[in-house]
């Protein structure tokens, strides 16, 4: 039995954030019923995010969105609307990540909701919160990393503020959006009560930064010093980071500098002798070590810090990785069939179950593509017909 | 309102930043999270300061991750210690763990040999590699991880070398995957009465955290590449990435190329169409570069929005703190110790409405030893 078997989710969400949280769900075994708008549905389906596209649809959506059903409905339609509340009388969880209002207006909000299934987990992300001057703002993951400070943290003291790479805010509060509704599934299981859940992309890009956050506060506000040379982390201290070697890069994280000393025969570095020393002067004795270390191949310091236990890593792009023994191993690469039999290679949950991946066969819906399908299984159409009857006489 | 994980009781082996921030998510929630630290020294990241900022005999990064938690010291190879443990597990309903693969083993606290003592405890294992496999024994440390799994090659422009995210992001989606197997196992457990293992890796979740990439690269081995000025994300088109401005730096998401013109007044993007964004990605980042340096961060944003273009200015800390759409949200919090306070932020989830506080601070080492040797008596 799969840990959340018999748990209908109604996600309303689209892009990452929320869409990000139910592919977890889906993953543990909920049942998730995406409601799209007819016509276009998850703006992800179409909107420039990769310049590849499957079967019309970009290949990102078809990444969040595998093992889903999509329903398609206008909520602003009386009868679809109707259609909807019998859907989410049935249902464990309702997520959305609209602009704080949006909900409401539709006749979605939670307390509305609340009126339809009393013991529904409801689970909301927004950009900014539900309340200041940013709330109407766009929750888009680059600009949020450009308002929270996060880009400060990142490249090389004389370089511009530098992005993360990948959706990271996205993908954190979509994250931190299924602790919530776990967590609430869980005290639902005892005292039968549903609940709220709210999480906005701002708070997670915060949360995300606790670390050196809490630092921030407690140090008189001083802002975070990137380092001159191959900054890895503005708050630690050398050697931290990556190098270029004759062949390539290493990775050098946490060191004794008078051990790396000795190994490199860097006599320059023997007299870093005082530890405090090595957050003070990391960028010296950092530049030291990549004078060095360019001298020789990867495979070669590897071999010399290694043996010592010395935290360090060769640097590989995906060509490089995916043909390792070591990522061959973990079985991450899955193959999921959409309804139009096109095959679609992707990544499973990284969580495993009493020894078991968790993962699935089913790609992406095609927008709609289930709605007679759960009509059928949800009596969605019994009342509308007698509503039907009851106006028409 | 009642904390969703009241009464659950959670064990913490665990040490640094992966497993232990998975149990201040549980503690935040309301779980009661117990760390069993070794009498000498305990987590060492008690004695690793970041900045060389300590609370007392702690860094103030350990209280940063490790407050509402209590602490209980045992040696795990001393008899008498190790059958307190055991009554402890007898009592306890989650265990998290992040050693390497055969430490608990070696300590007689396997799955296997825990689920013997307490058959319905949800036990969370956190690995660098996995278990198996060449690199199951190498050290799992965060920027290892990002340079290992590729996500150092999304970062910074195409010329840059390889550049990693500058937090410990790897440690933190681990630990929050962590919680994610945690909360559904014990949520599967109040229906079926059974415990549960469950198994991540650092390697895992960092994939795991790449999967729009991944799956981008499997279907167009080209397609996933830093663009050369600019870059915010590798997969996405013009104008996507921050900018310098004339006093500052402004980032731009994704957008209509001719929008974007008509509010830049820039004639030189007249030849682009929307299908270029990808294609002609370098040469229409480097026109939008040289166009934006000419005025002020201000200026851009008006036009910018007033065209309902998706842009904000980069602000750092200072900027960010001391604007009211920051402190709306009240995420910091003042956590007592004896002689000092220390400001850190609040969980990020709001439940029921209300937002999570607490003022309990991370524990002393063997803080709550005694105390808990007396509800085990």
């Amino acid at each position: 039995m799969k840990l959340l078997q018999d748990i209908v989710v109604i996600d309303f969400s689209q892009f990452l954030s929320g869409p990000s949280a139910s592919l977890c769900l889906s993953d543990f075994g909920a049942e998730v019923i995406k409601i799209e708008k007819p016509g276009t549905g998850d703006i992800c389906r179409e909107l420039y995010v990769s310049d590849v596209v499957v079967d019309g649809e970009s290949s990102i959506f078809h990444a969040i969105n595998r093992n889903k059903k999509s329903y398609a409905a206008d909520l602003k339609n009386p009868k679809d609307a109707e259609k909807i509340r019998k859907l989410i009388a049935a249902a464990d969880v309702v997520i959305h990540n609209f602009r704080p209002g949006v909900m409401e207006r539709l006749g979605f909000g939670y307390e509305a909701v609340k009126k339809i299934n009393p013991s529904v987990i409801y689970a909301a992300v927004s950009g900014f919160g539900e309340t200041g001057e940013w709330k109407h703002l766009p929750g888009q993951d680059l600009l949020l990393q450009a308002l929270s400070g996060i880009t400060w943290l990142n490249n090389s003291s004389h370089a511009a503020p530098t992005p993360m790479g990948v959706s990271v805010i996205d993908i954190f509060s979509g994250a931190h959006l299924v602790q919530g509704i776990l967590s609430l599934l869980y005290r639902r299981g005892i005292t039968g009560e549903g609940g709220l859940v709210q999480v906005s992309m701002l708070e997670s890009a915060l949360d995300f930064q606790f670390e050196a956050l809490t630092c921030f506060y407690n140090d008189g506000n001083a802002l975070p010093q990137r380092s001159a040379i191959n900054s890895g982390h503005a708050y630690v201290a050398a050697p931290y980071g990556i190098y270029k070697t004759k062949d390539g890069y290493i990775a050098l994280a946490m060191a004794d500098i008078l051990l790396l000393a000795e190994l490199t025969g860097c006599e320059k570095l023997k007299a870093y002798k005082d530890k405090r020393e090595w957050f003070a002067k990391r960028d010296e004795i950092k530049a030291l070590l990549r004078e060095r270390l360019l001298e020789n191949t990867t495979s070669y310091w590897l071999s010399i810090f290694e043996p010592k236990d010395i935290w360090c890593s060769r640097v590989l792009n995906y060509e490089e990785l995916t043909q390792e023994e070591g990522y061959k191993a973990l079985n991450m690469e899955i193959v999921v069939q959409t309804s139009n039999g096109l095959s679609i290679k992707t990544i499973r949950s990284p969580i495993k179950i009493n020894g078991k991946v968790l993962s699935g066969s089913k790609g992406a819906p095609a927008l709609g593509e289930h709605n007679a399908l759960i009509e059928a299984q949800y009596k969605l159409n019994q009342n509308i017909s007698e509503v039907q009857t009851v106006s028409d006489e | 309102m009642v904390l969703p994980l009241q009464g659950v009781v959670v064990l913490e082996f665990s040490q640094y930043l992966s497993g232990p921030s998975a149990g201040l998510r549980l503690a935040d929630l309301g779980a009661r999270v117990i760390k069993i630290e070794r009498p000498e020294g305990g987590d060492p990241s008690r004695k690793l300061a970041i900045k060389n900022l300590w609370i007392g005999d702690d860094a103030l990064n350990f209280h940063t991750i490790n407050r509402n938690k209590e602490s209980f010291t045992a040696n795990l190879k001393d008899k008498d210690d190790f059958e307190l443990v055991k009554k402890l597990i007898q009592k306890a309903d989650v265990i998290t763990h992040n050693f390497r693969p055969g430490v608990m083993e070696r300590m007689g606290l396997s799955y296997e040999d825990v689920k013997k003592i307490n058959e319905k405890i949800i036990y969370a294992e956190i690995t660098g590699y996995g278990k198996e496999g060449p690199w199951s024994m190498k050290p799992g440390q965060d920027l290892l991880i990002q340079s290992i799994s590729g996500l150092t090659y999304t970062t910074g422009n195409s010329d840059d070398d390889p550049m990693p995210f500058g937090l410990s992001v790897i440690d933190s989606i681990c630990g929050i995957h962590a919680v994610q197997g945690i909360l559904a196992a014990l949520i599967s457990r109040q229906k079926t009465g059974k415990g549960a293992y469950v198994e991540l890796s650092l390697l895992e979740s960092a994939i795991a955290l790449q999967f729009e990439l991944f799956t981008t690269w499997f279907l167009d081995n080209n397609s996933v590449k830093r663009s050369k000025v600019s870059n915010g994300n590798p997969l996405l088109g013009a104008p996507y990435g921050i900018y310098e401005t004339k006093d500052g730096y402004i980032a731009l998401a994704m957008m209509n190329i001719q929008t974007l013109r008509r509010a830049l007044e820039c004639a030189e993007l007249d030849q682009f169409h929307q299908g270029d964004v990808f294609q002609k990605r370098d040469e229409i980042k480097a026109i939008i570069r040289d166009v934006l340096k000419h005025h002020t961060t201000d200026h851009w944003l008006s036009l910018l929005h007033k065209h309902h273009l998706w842009a904000a200015e980069v602000k750092d800390w200072k900027q960010l703190s001391q604007h009211e759409g920051y402190k709306v949200l009240g995420m910091e919090q003042e956590i007592r110790l004896q002689d000092h306070s220390i400001i850190t932020t609040r969980c990020p989830i709001r439940i029921d409405g209300e937002k999570l506080y607490v003022n309990k601070p991370a524990p002393a080492l063997g803080k709550d030893t005694e105390k808990i040797k007396n509800e085990l008596a």
